[in-house]
């Protein structure tokens, strides 16, 4: 009795499954890391769209960058990839094209007008000799400062321009009794600062050459040690509870206003839109540099090779999803990023937003971010010696500078 | 072995019996067979696998080349892994010394009789039954200046109390030891007082009748007695120091700066985050070399010496 219940429960589970099977078509199996509200909304604007195309989602969101991508690479490795895998735009998934894992996107690439439409570093950075082999979906600026309008205007001192200027202007601030800078002390916004400092006072050019090019003289520069110099000093701008803070708690410090400002990228500006504030009245973003020149990294998407026909088409209704200027918009509105398509009207998105439209416009202000020019190794050796040296009140500059240029010879 | 005793005349009957012997045992064998299958594959390949893969030049996908030493030699040039070693030995040596000393003292505590001893074991061995997470972010608030232990000694009138281990470099990894001891104290008091609660009575009554002080009953009678559990507890808390990993991500992150880094961090990011397999995997094997060297005389003093002796 028990057995054959147990065997008409198994052949109906096996009926279910294989007529499942049978009726989606395109199902996509979809692996990303957009977990918090803001972004599992701003990914659903995908499925809603992929739905509406005729096709199943299968959402399959892994917490934290790093696990995600590790399991979309050993996923992949191992045989039995998703449809489509989430990465930073960069060099993350240099290894998966250099091993033929990856589909080549190029006709896509080339029906889309990429190059007409999306800003030139973007397209090369999914670009590998000369073939697109993965889709970017937004842009996000990474050296934005959030500051408290309310915070300025009592201290009765104007948002910095500079960097030198950022230095004077937080003696004020301080006597105002607020915290001049709010920063989550992790190593990673511990890099995203400097990298702030380095494109706002050491310009794009030292940038791409300390960070991108591994160049030594460069690091040896005098303008370089400024940079550093710059940095070593803003240690004193923070409150003491910053080390191991989380960058949403920092923020929040400027919500309050018991901070002044907050340098991370425009993801933070979920934190205040959701505290009820608009881009321009309680709180302002503003890029600090004699120009401003925007560090921009953003969001692609990789498409496993595969054979299977069905699949294919599958992959080729995602790419157009995703860049549909419809679902582009609606998309980084929830997302905080600005779509990648420079021809989408953003008049109907927030005043940071358009800001940032303005400054990508120009090619001369676009910035690599430090994970489309440098590899992930170089990276974390230079984060180690950033978090050393800032979390060291009493290491010199040209302590630091040695690390750095430890860090260029050894890490691969 | 020398000593094995052979019987010429009854060679076939040895032989039966040997056979039989066999046969008695082959189901055993077959039923151990899958778990010896995965020790050898799983435990065993993938160990031998690492080691391999230390010697070449992967990055984020494993390449089988050869460049001998070459990672180890950046490895023990790197700052963030010679901080690694150096706090997980002051992490070890304080976090089972700690647990051990603090262990016992609960636990000759409860053996008191004291009253409402239930409620006592419960709360000591509570944080045990934590995830090093949750301790580690309790812990992370408890002791962060601006809203833990130091805000709330200031506002209670004291604005002059500093206590900012966790944000200072020095005294940071002293905040993961505090917080592992508060994790573990707790299980090696159980263990111990299970052992406690095993010595015989008669001994207590005969140190008594000897008028010895019963702080020096147990440091030379029952601490002996307790040297069985007190092994147990120490490799319980050894395997906890060895994968240190969780405590650390989620109390400092390694910070501030690099001043609690641990060895299993530095694996993980350079395997995960970082696409450097090779230096992880490298780190992954003198890992493996501190474990061995450190069990080594202990497995050869357990197992192999007696044995010796016996035969």
């Amino acid at each position: 009795m028990r057995l054959k219940k147990r065997v008409s429960a198994y052949t109906l589970a096996f009926a279910f499954i294989s007529s499942s099977g049978a009726l989606a078509q395109q199902k996509a199996e979809v692996l990303h890391w957009w977990t918090s509200a803001g972004e599992s909304a701003a990914v659903r604007v995908f499925a809603d769209q992929f739905t509406k195309a005729g096709g199943t989602w299968v959402d399959n969101a892994i917490a934290g960058g790093v696990n995600a991508r590790a399991a979309g690479v050993n996923r992949i490795v191992g045989g039995n990839p998703p449809t489509m895998t989430q990465f930073n735009t960069g060099k993350q998934f240099d290894e998966l094209v250099s091993a033929g894992l990856l589909r080549d996107l190029d006709a896509q690439a080339k029906a889309g007008k990429w190059r007409e439409i999306m800003p030139k570093l973007i397209v090369d950075a999914v670009t590998r000799e000369g073939k697109a082999y993965a889709v970017p979906v937004n842009i996000h600026g990474q050296n934005w400062m959030f500051y408290n309008t309310k915070v300025f205007a009592d201290a009765g001192v104007e948002p910095p321009k500079t960097f030198p200027e950022l230095l004077q202007v937080s003696d004020k601030l301080k006597e105002k009794g607020v915290i001049p800078l709010a920063l989550g002390g992790q190593p990673t916004w511990e890099r995203n600062l400097f990298n702030a400092v380095l494109v706002g006072h050491g310009g794009p050019d030292l940038f791409r050459k300390v960070l991108g090019e591994r160049d030594q003289k460069a690091a040896k520069s005098p303008k370089f040690k400024e940079v550093v110099e710059i940095y070593g000093k803003m240690r004193g701008l923070v409150d003491q509870g910053s080390p191991g803070r989380n960058w949403n708690d920092a923020a929040s410090l400027v919500i309050t206003g018991k901070a002044a400002m907050h340098f991370n990228g425009d993801w933070a500006k979920g934190e205040f839109i959701a505290a009820g504030q608009t881009a321009g009245k309680e709180y302002g973003c503003t890029i600090v540099g004699e120009t401003p020149r925007e560090i921009i990294g953003g969001d692609v998407f990789v498409f496993p090779a595969t054979k299977d026909k069905a699949q294919l088409a599958t992959q080729d209704k995602l790419v157009e999803v995703l860049l549909d200027p419809a679902s582009q918009l609606e998309f980084n509105k929830k997302k905080g990023s600005i779509p990648v398509r420079m021809d989408v009207d953003i008049s109907s998105m927030d005043a940071c937003a358009q800001k940032s439209h303005a400054v990508v416009k120009d090619p001369a202000n676009q910035v690599e971010a430090q994970e489309l020019i440098s590899t992930p190794n170089f990276t974390g050796a230079m984060q180690d010696a950033i978090t050393q040296y800032w979390n060291t009140p009493n290491m010199s500059a040209d302590a630091f500078i040695e690390k750095v240029t430890a860090a260029m010879r050894d890490a691969s | 072995m020398a000593t094995i005793p052979i019987r010429v005349p009854n060679l076939a009957a040895s032989r039966t019996t040997a056979r039989s012997r066999i046969r008695k045992r082959l189901p055993a064998a077959f039923a151990l067979l899958p778990t010896a299958l995965v020790v050898l594959v799983v435990y065993i390949g993938c160990m031998l696998w690492t080691v391999r893969l230390s010697f070449t030049s992967s990055t984020l996908l494993p390449k089988l080349d050869w460049v001998g030493l070459a990672q180890y030699s950046r490895l023990f040039a790197n700052d963030r892994f010679l901080t690694s070693v150096e706090n997980i030995a002051i992490f070890g040596v304080l976090f089972i010394s700690g647990c051990l000393i603090l262990g016992f003292l609960l636990a000759v505590f409860i053996d008191q009789n004291v009253r409402g001893e239930g409620v006592f074991r419960t709360v000591f061995l509570y944080p045990y039954a934590m995830s090093f997470v949750v301790t580690g972010v309790a812990w992370q608030w408890f002791l962060n200046p601006g809203l833990g232990l130091q805000k709330l000694v200031r506002d209670l009138g004291f604005p002059n109390f500093t206590f900012d281990w966790i944000v200072n470099q020095d005294m940071a990894i002293y905040t993961i030891v505090i917080a592992g001891l508060w994790h573990g104290a707790g299980l090696t008091m159980a263990i111990l007082l299970a052992g406690l609660r095993g010595v015989d009575e008669d001994l207590w009554k005969a140190a008594k009748v000897d008028g010895i002080p019963t702080w020096r009953v147990y440091v030379s009678i029952v601490l002996p007695l307790l040297r069985p559990m007190v092994i147990t507890a120490t490799v319980l808390l050894t395997t906890g120091v060895v994968k240190l990993y969780d405590l650390v991500v989620a109390m400092t992150l390694g910070g501030p700066g690099i001043a609690t880094e641990v060895p299993a961090k530095f694996v993980m990011d350079h395997l995960f985050e970082r696409n450097n397999i090779a230096l992880g995997t490298a780190t992954a094997t003198i890992m493996l070399i501190a474990v061995v060297s450190v069990l080594a005389p202990w497995v050869y003093a357990r197992y192999v010496r007696p044995q010796g002796r016996h035969a």
